[in-house]
């Protein structure tokens, strides 16, 4: 019987190079931390997430609950599993901390970003923005004779799929929100 | 009735409200306010320390000699960044601490201004929670939510940076009672169905093992006594980690003694061959653990920890009980004793006799002969002629700390203050004077290096200007004893920078303060000269002159199992492959 199930040799470089016991495979989560909107919040995430050298792939922040003082911090991040476990536990020894939802686990949910898109050109090239950004139901939040920049809403993918539209047809600039999630159904 | 007070009165207030009688710290202009109000009450005495860092440690050494809460009062910019260390320190050893830093106006903070530092910013990951205080309206609500927070769960330091206007201006006070404590209120039952799962694990466990640490002693009192009743009742062996000496008794007779790196080879190796591992309040910190992949192979593992982010972080176990120690234990002996008091005890008695086969190795023998004292005769002696006294142990970090913890023997709980975790040299000077301020009468002796105990040399200030009869046993090998047996091991003996050159005369140093000095190098005069210590009425510098060039054995070599410990010098050849010396 061997319990642990540890990769053989997994510690062998260093001490602190503790392998996964669960398995190697690195997954995507979706973490909803409801946090007390207090100075310095946000840093005690970021330097939990840096200091223990876990990924940030996209993380937003707003306050959410203004009579409670209450912000949501979006984060997606990646990681073994056994880290992905560290992470919620980390995150939610921290004082300011209320709850930690793991949104990839927790059931169905929904996850949006936005983005604005500048896109400069005129004739042909201008034309072809345009038509594709109906595709993709961008809206058109400010235009000029040589430019345009969308406002485009849906998941991370969809909108790397229309950047990468944008791209030949003179994409200017990007500016993006990162991820927001909430889980689907009645549950809060 | 609300009660209107100036932000220094409400600091001092609420302190005392909170039951503090000993403040540590140094002053400095941006916590003249605080120091003002201190000067004219009687209640908390203020212990001036030499250095910031020694204000630190000595509330660390306070705080685990009682139970409660060390408090620290130091100034802005230099005299919060000398804390640091000592923060660290208390956050790894889970110490509950609140420190207490002054800071430039509100109206200047960000200009640069004269002994400004972003504390909150530096002190953020080395405190559990830390807040800076803008308005004194805020500030007793703050006060008493940093002494829940430092106390309530896995207890730790916590850190309020007080601008000084927030000290002059008035503000209304809030009892402890009625001053919100936030949401921050981590759960202590554990999960009866966990704790059931445990009892039967119990029930079958043909090689069991209990495994304690830190958190027992942190759970207070009567989660010790709890652990002795579960040992005495099942028969467990029971071995600790360095934090959780003195938990379980070393004179009871389920001690197999400390396990880990410098640990007892019959509790590694109980620990290699179990097959139910009760791990309580500990961490598997890989001092303890060794080789992972090589931890204990066959064993069930339970995990008993307060902080959730303790369980599966090194080591998968079985059975996870997030809760109170204390609580938890209390649950598991009910359920345990209302379904029979079960063990398979003719399997543990045999279990016994294998322990005792590799108790017989005699792990921690060493030969004293000839004319220079061995480190491991000093403590043996120390111990000796110390043990029947009520004695408090601190010590600096290094060899002369693992000996200590393999020679002498502790059977109380707060008894043993060393820097486990940071592994902070110049810990244990200012962490003996914390605990002989909460406990006068009682003999407090620091184990140190003598390059450790440089490091916070000056506390001796402090030491005698409040008749502090500390006593430090330095052991005086001339080298950085541990870095010099690493780099034995592992360096090809190229000694780099691991002696100590340049060392004052001990005796005169101390005399210089004031205080008594004592050297000793002949084995003879020991007992009379330790005697000779613990008879003076008033700190003693004690420069015991050891073998220069010993090893601490036993030790389990970086990169290598339980199973495969080093008993002696002779067996050190090639032990340590490349791979293992990257580790620390």
């Amino acid at each position: 019987m061997n319990a642990l199930r540890i990769k053989k040799g997994a510690s062998r470089k260093s001490a602190y190079d503790l392998k996964s016991t669960y398995g190697d495979e690195i997954e995507t989560h979706t973490l909803a931390v409801l946090v007390d909107n207090e100075a310095g919040v946000l840093a005690r995430v970021i330097g939990l997430f840096s200091g223990r050298g876990y990924n940030i792939e996209s993380l937003t922040v707003a306050e959410t609950d203004h009579a409670g003082h209450l912000s949501r911090i979006t984060v997606v991040t990646t990681g073994t599993p056994q880290v992905i476990e560290q992470i919620k536990a980390q995150l939610g020894r921290l004082v300011p901390v209320h709850d930690v939802h793991d949104l990839t686990v927790e059931g169905p949910s929904v996850e949006r970003e936005l983005a604005l898109i500048k896109v400069a050109g005129v004739g042909e090239k201008r034309v072809e923005a345009m038509r594709t950004s109906e595709v993709f139901r961008a809206n058109v939040v400010d235009s000029t004779l040589e430019s345009f920049v969308f406002e485009i809403t849906g998941s991370p993918e969809k909108i790397d799929a229309f950047v990468e539209m944008m791209r030949p047809l003179g994409l200017v600039e990007v500016a993006r929100t990162g991820v927001a999630a909430i889980m689907r159904g009645n549950a809060g | 009735m609300t009660r209107q007070m100036s932000g220094a009165q409400i600091v001092v207030k609420a302190l005392k409200d909170q039951g503090v009688d000993t403040v540590f710290g140094y002053p400095g202009g941006a916590v003249l306010p605080i120091y003002d109000e201190i000067f004219q009450q009687n209640d908390i005495r203020h212990v001036l320390v030499r250095h910031e860092q020694g204000a630190t440690h000595a509330a660390e050494g306070y705080a685990r000699s009682t139970g409660k809460p060390g408090v620290v009062l130091v100034t802005s910019g230099p005299g919060a960044t000398n804390a640091v260390t000592g923060m660290t320190d208390a956050l790894m050893d889970s110490i509950p601490m609140i420190v207490l830093t002054g800071q430039v106006p509100t109206f200047m903070i960000g200009n640069d201004a004269f002994q400004e530092a972003d504390t909150v910013g530096i002190t953020r990951p080395c405190t559990k929670h830390n807040w800076l205080v803008r308005d004194t309206n805020e500030l007793a609500k703050t006060m008493h939510q940093a002494f829940h927070v430092a106390t309530s769960g896995r207890p730790g330091p916590v850190l309020i940076d007080i601008p000084k206007d927030v000290q002059f201006a008035n503000g209304t006070y809030v009892a402890p009672a009625k001053a919100d404590k936030g949401h921050y209120n981590p759960r202590v039952k554990g999960d009866m169905d966990r704790i059931t799962e445990l009892a039967a694990l119990m029930e079958t466990a043909k090689k069991p093992v209990i495994y304690s640490g830190g958190g027992v002693i942190n759970s207070g009192k009567a989660a010790s006594m709890l652990l002795r009743e579960l040992a005495d009742a099942t028969k467990f062996p029971v071995t600790s980690t360095l934090m959780g000496l003195g938990a379980y008794p070393a004179n009871g007779d389920k001690w197999i003694g400390m396990l880990g790196m410098h640990g007892t080879y019959e509790a590694n190796m109980t620990m290699h061959d179990c097959d139910l591992m009760i791990c309580v309040g500990a961490r598997f910190d890989d001092r303890i653990t060794g080789r992972v992949d090589a931890f204990s192979p066959n064993s069930k593992k339970v995990h008993i920890d307060i902080d959730p982010s303790s369980i599966n972080k090194v080591i998968h176990v079985d059975v996870p009980i997030i809760g109170d120690i204390g609580h938890v234990l209390e649950d598991l002996m009910k359920v345990w004793k209302s379904r029979g008091r079960k063990t398979e005890s003719e399997a543990i008695s045999k279990w016994w006799g294998k322990i005792n086969e590799w108790r017989a190795k005699d792990c921690l023998a060493y030969t004293q002969e000839g004319k220079i004292i061995k480190p491991q005769y000093a403590l043996q002696r120390l111990e000796a002629l110390t043990k029947d006294h009520d004695r408090y142990i601190t010590t600096e970090v290094g060899q002369h700390q693992m000996w200590a913890a393999q020679f002498l023997g502790f059977n109380d709980p707060n008894r043993w203050m060393t820097s486990g975790g940071l592994g902070t040299m110049g810990y244990g000077f200012p962490a003996s004077i914390g605990v002989q301020m909460a406990h006068p009468e009682s003999l407090v002796i620091n184990i140190a290096g003598e390059a450790s105990w440089l490091m916070n040399m000056q506390e001796m200030g402090t030491a005698i200007q409040y008749r502090l009869p500390v006593k430090q046993f330095i052991l005086n090998n001339e080298r950085l004893g541990m870095v010099r047996q690493w780099q034995e091991l592992l360096h090809g003996e190229r000694y780099s920078s691991s002696w100590s050159e340049a060392l004052p005369d001990f005796v005169k140093l101390a005399e210089a303060f004031g205080a008594k000095g004592i050297q000793v190098s002949d084995p003879d005069d020991l007992d009379d000269a330790i005697l000779e210590m613990i008879n003076h009425d008033g700190p003693v510098l004690f420069d015991c002159l050891v073998e220069k060039h010993e090893n601490c054995f036993p030790m389990i070599p970086s990169g290598k199992a339980h199973n495969e410990m080093l008993l002696g010098n002779a067996s050190t050849e090639g032990a340590i492959e490349s791979g293992g010396a990257v580790m620390v």
